[in-house]
């Protein structure tokens, strides 16, 4: 291999198109199940417990079986376990969706804390990568590119569900009920069935995404995983006004704000690191100010939907 | 009366109850005895003048926080940004109190100053999440909880740059208040003048709520916010006042971090107080009067939680898993209120329900 | 429920009757217990996991109960926790290991509790401070210079990467050993510090290591509470790795040279024999590779005779006590002479437990 040569400056969009893509896909899948859940008239704020038992549970598994992708699996059944709790509980009258969430983010995180400490020590075999990058002679490069396969099953999913919720009868379904329980009855459709299995679609996909965290970057579990990377998916989808494709998009963009700290510092930016790190949230919230309006609900919003009423 | 309170307690105590049988097939399948563990909750938490003592001062906080959630729940927002107003309400009141007692000023004029800074800073910020609602039409519980993570990211770089005291190289945080105006003990014990701040606001609270015309407007706005429009009442000063009520006593619970705990200001204080409120407040159900069992409740699970550590060699996590299970059983609790009949003979009589906020 | 204030012996009885583990081994006389309280996980291949090696090593003792508890906050959970250890369970003897519990808890405990003694690791014990309060720390920057050396040998592009979490004179100490030491064996290396602003950032660690490989560094060293996601991410990119606070090899079986690592098996169970006994022993309390408060892990087969010899002469001279690692000329990486020439600063120089700077040849920024 060739020694490592700086790159200076140009590591930084560098980095951050790395980080994109290292750090986005967790936002990715979150968001891409959330979008779903919400389209369907439900919230889940549950995410963040969700991915943490799904990044736990992907380990485990992982370690048990010796097979990284049956960890995969397993995270996301347990996601999907964990968003039929979400959904059944929300079914029931007068129960909030809000509270609900926030539950599950404190059962999650902390069944997925008590569950996980035997796996913190052992290295459970991770997720490979395709090399995209072996064209070029710099190491970097074969790194930044060093794609996971998640990231193409992310990638090509959210034009898929784009799709699906545009085009067919499932999503019409989904869409209706999201918009109005009532014309959805109307039509015959079971209100709470349909949001029952969107929530737990909603888990499987975070509890992948966390999968990701754990199996393959950074790779290994341990209890200061997530960061409120559940919650910020949540905030992405509104961000993303409902719409699968922007949601790959904000997953990018939120996944190189991610990386711009740590990118800068290493060609010696050093001020205001914390700032950096918070780049994101101030992000996403100067981007809501902007585009939200007090005398119209937010465009695209579900009406179902408990926040935006 | 007393009956409509009995019906109104038996929910959430069957969810105690029922969360404990939860919890102890929990410990059960883990191998741990459920007797011995809540022996030892017991124990840790209420079991002597010691451990009431551990949980008081655990409780303090919560009492404050939980309001942060609670106080703008009546008007029907959803705000969950209480650790943010702790974080940047403790740092301006230490910023106050550094600020005041070089002026020379007599400690009792310095601590109302803290005081008065920790409920400005703290109100400005969540009565800002409350603008952005009703002026912009962003939705109070994401703003709420972005603004919250990034106060945090603000304390951190203030308390490690132009805040710092240049003396605490180990562990950056600014000067240190003078002992003369730190928050004392409650005479006889070794629990702060914070509880006493908290058990006072709960109650004023309360009887804001439930005693006043502004209270009650705000309530009428919490059920149906077009009614209460159409109906004249000031829907935007509510939300202003009530969020900046709200962020006011989380403001107030970090300035008495500071002034009865920590000393100074440093990373130390996002000690997770605000995310306990909101679960403190959801237990209670939104009332403030509540809050003061349901905080006893919280801050003795809290103070036991270490003896379960050490005694029973379980994870640290094992208190999150009971605090999880509590809370799911409450809200599955919630929805069978109405169902449960009680006997005829204490079945109270209703008034008219007013519709709670969702 | 009593109002009266439980004697620990009343205590220790209570306690003893309402749990069946741990607690009094063989004879009924109550035995010295003695606590740990861990700010992280006891299993985080780090700073826990080394004060948890050392209470193993006082558990083996005789007549001698641990009790421990972990992920205690630096907030008043840490407080709650010593004062449960001293009432509930009747600890003599408390080793509170975060260097956040100092100020004010251990002190505010030391007062409250005269007859407990306190060993704070970390902590700066100042004259008027209680004299049962103890706190203690070792010279780490002189094993960290050790694997600087080894470090200097094997690199290829000169460039060394540090990953640290916040710009406080212990980390800035440790990053400036390895740079010197390091330049020592090869003047022209530089390194390149990233800030993650907490001890426990798994991935910003992450993103860290991997920013520093992308700029064309070779090793990379950290200071965290828990180097282990440094160490992993830095072996899957095909860089050395010097280890911290514990022996990380295991992580990294092609990279990983060599690490500086604490001591305390060997230290604990002396000071626990000793307050036992009685004995007082000094408020502040330091050492390094002479009193057996550090050491080296094992170096990877891959580092050469002539880096091993020269590593090991080093550390020799410092159990000898005839190596200095900060003597002038020192210059900072603003250009300033922070060590003037013909001055020897040794390792217990209390100016040393303030530095504020970072030596030529990193870059990276103390504020």
């Amino acid at each position: 291999m060739a020694p490592p040569i700086a790159l200076g400056w140009w590591g930084v969009p560098l980095a951050i198109f790395a980080g994109a893509i290292r750090v986005s896909t967790p936002f990715l899948f979150v968001s891409l199940g959330e979008v779903v859940t919400e389209k369907a008239g439900r919230i889940n704020l549950g995410l963040e417990g969700t991915l943490v038992m799904g990044a736990m549970s992907g380990y485990a598994t992982s370690y048990l079986t010796g097979s990284p992708w049956l960890g995969v699996l397993a995270a996301g059944l347990v996601g999907a376990m964990l968003g039929l709790l979400h959904g059944g509980l929300c079914g029931l009258p007068r129960v909030n969706d809000i509270a609900v969430g926030i539950a599950l983010m404190l059962f999650g995180t902390g069944l997925a804390f008590y569950l996980g400490k035997p796996f913190v020590a052992p290295k459970a075999p991770n997720l490979p990568s395709l090399p995209l990058g072996a064209w070029s002679d710099l190491p970097q490069v074969h790194a930044a590119l060093s794609v996971n396969a998640l990231f193409f099953i992310g990638i090509l999913a959210a034009p898929l569900l784009r799709w699906m919720l545009a085009n067919t009868g499932l999503g019409l379904m989904i869409r209706m009920v999201g918009d109005s329980a009532d014309a959805a009855r109307a039509m015959g459709y079971h209100v709470n069935r349909v949001r029952l299995w969107a929530t737990a679609y909603g888990g499987f996909m975070a509890g992948v995404g966390g999968s990701f965290l754990s199996l393959y970057y950074p790779g290994s579990w341990n209890e200061g995983l997530s960061s409120g990377q559940g919650i910020t998916a949540v905030a992405l989808v509104i961000f993303a006004r409902w719409d699968p494709m922007t949601c790959l998009w904000a997953s990018l963009l939120f996944g190189g704000a991610g990386a711009l700290g740590p990118a800068l510092q290493s060609v010696g930016v050093t001020q205001g690191y914390y700032l950096f790190n918070a780049a994101p949230y101030i992000l996403t919230l100067l981007i809501m100010i902007i585009s939200c309006a007090p005398d119209r609900t937010l465009v695209g919003a579900p009406g179902e939907l408990s926040i935006t009423r | 009366m007393a009956g409509r309170l009995a019906a109104a307690a038996l929910a959430p105590l069957l969810a105690v109850l029922a969360s404990m049988v939860l919890f102890g097939a929990f410990l059960f399948a883990a191998g741990v005895d459920p007797l011995q563990a809540y022996g030892l909750i017991w124990l840790g938490a209420w079991g002597s003048w010691f451990s009431w003592q551990n949980t008081l001062v655990r409780a303090a906080p919560i009492l404050l926080t939980g309001l942060c959630m609670a106080l703008p729940a009546q008007i029907g927002l959803v705000v969950i940004g209480a650790e943010g107003a702790f974080v940047l309400g403790g740092l301006g009141a230490t910023a106050a109190g550094l600020w005041l007692a070089g002026l020379g000023l007599p400690p009792l004029l310095v601590q109302i100053g803290m005081g008065l800074a920790g409920i400005a800073v703290g109100g400005a910020l969540i009565a800002g999440c409350g603008a952005l609602r009703q002026y912009r039409g962003v939705n109070e519980t994401i703003s709420s909880l972005l603004i919250a993570y990034i106060a945090i990211a603000v304390m951190n770089q203030l308390v490690g740059g132009v805040m710092r005291d240049p003396a605490s190289l180990n562990r950056p945080s600014t000067r240190s208040l003078p002992d003369a105006v730190m928050l004392g003990n409650i005479p006889g014990t070794s629990v702060h003048v914070g509880l006493i701040f908290g058990v006072v606001a709960c109650i004023g609270a309360w009887w804001l709520v439930y005693h006043t015309r502004y209270g009650f407007a705000a309530r009428v706005v919490g059920g149906n916010a077009r009614a209460g429009r159409v109906a004249g009442l000031p829907v935007g000063r509510l939300i202003l006042s009530f969020c900046f009520l709200a962020g006011g006593a989380a403001g107030l619970a970090g300035m008495v971090e500071v002034a009865a705990v920590q000393g100074a200001a440093s990373a130390d204080l996002a000690t997770g107080a605000g995310y306990t409120g909101i679960l403190a407040a959801f237990l209670a159900r939104q009332n403030p009067l509540a809050l003061i069992p349901v905080c006893l409740l919280l801050g003795g699970l809290d103070a036991a939680g270490g003896l379960l550590q050490q005694r029973l060699d379980v994870p640290d996590a094992t208190m999150m898993v009971l605090r999880g299970v509590l809370f799911l059983t409450l809200l599955a609790s919630e929805s069978l209120q109405g169902r449960i009949s009680l006997p005829r003979l204490v079945r109270p009589r209703l008034a008219p329900v007013a519709a709670a906020g969702e | 429920m009593t109002s009266t204030h439980l004697t620990r012996r009343a205590a220790l009885l209570g306690a003893a009757a309402a749990t069946t583990t741990l607690a009094a081994r063989g004879a009924y006389a109550a035995p010295y217990t003695v606590g740990f309280i861990y700010v992280g996980s006891r299993t985080d291949y780090g700073y826990n996991q080394a004060h948890a090696e050392g209470a193993a090593a006082v558990r083996k003792m005789s007549g001698v109960s641990v009790v421990e508890q972990s992920k205690v906050p630096e907030t008043v959970a840490c407080a709650n926790a010593m004062a449960s250890m001293i009432h509930l369970d009747g600890a003599s003897l408390l080793f509170p290991t975060s260097f956040g519990y100092f100020d004010p808890y251990v002190l505010r405990a030391a007062k409250q509790n005269r007859d407990v003694t306190f060993m704070h690791c970390g902590g700066l014990w100042k004259d008027g401070d209680p004299l049962n309060a103890h706190s203690y720390f070792g010279y780490i920057d002189e094993a960290v210079y050790v694997s600087g050396i080894v470090a200097g040998h094997m690199t290829k592009t000169g460039k060394f990467g540090f990953v640290a979490a916040k710009p406080i004179p212990q980390v800035l100490r440790n990053i400036n050993a390895f740079t010197l030491a390091a330049q020592s064996v090869k003047p022209d290396i530089t390194t390149s510090v990233i800030f993650t602003g907490d001890w426990f950032m798994p991935v910003r660690e992450a993103e860290a290591t991997n920013s520093l490989a992308d700029q064309g560094v070779d090793v990379i060293t950290c200071h965290v509470d828990s180097p282990k996601v440094v160490i992993e991410t830095a072996e899957k990119r095909g860089l050395f790795t010097c280890g911290y606070h514990t022996d990380q090899a295991v992580l990294a079986p092609k990279g990983y040279l060599t690490g500086a690592e604490w001591n305390w098996p060997y230290l604990y169970p002396r000071w626990v024999a000793e307050l036992k006994a009685g004995k007082t022993i000094s408020n502040y309390i330091r050492g390094g590779f002479r009193e057996g408060f550090v050491k080296s892990s094992p170096y990877n087969k891959i580092v050469p005779e002539s880096a091993r010899q020269q590593a090991d002469a080093v550390r020799n001279q410092f159990k000898a006590g005839s190596f200095a690692i900060f003597k002038g000329p020192i210059k900072d990486n603003k250009g300033n002479i922070v060590i003037p020439a013909g001055k020897v600063m040794g390792e217990h120089d209390p100016v040393l437990e303030e530095m504020g700077y970072l030596v030529a040849g990193v870059s990276g920024s103390t504020s």
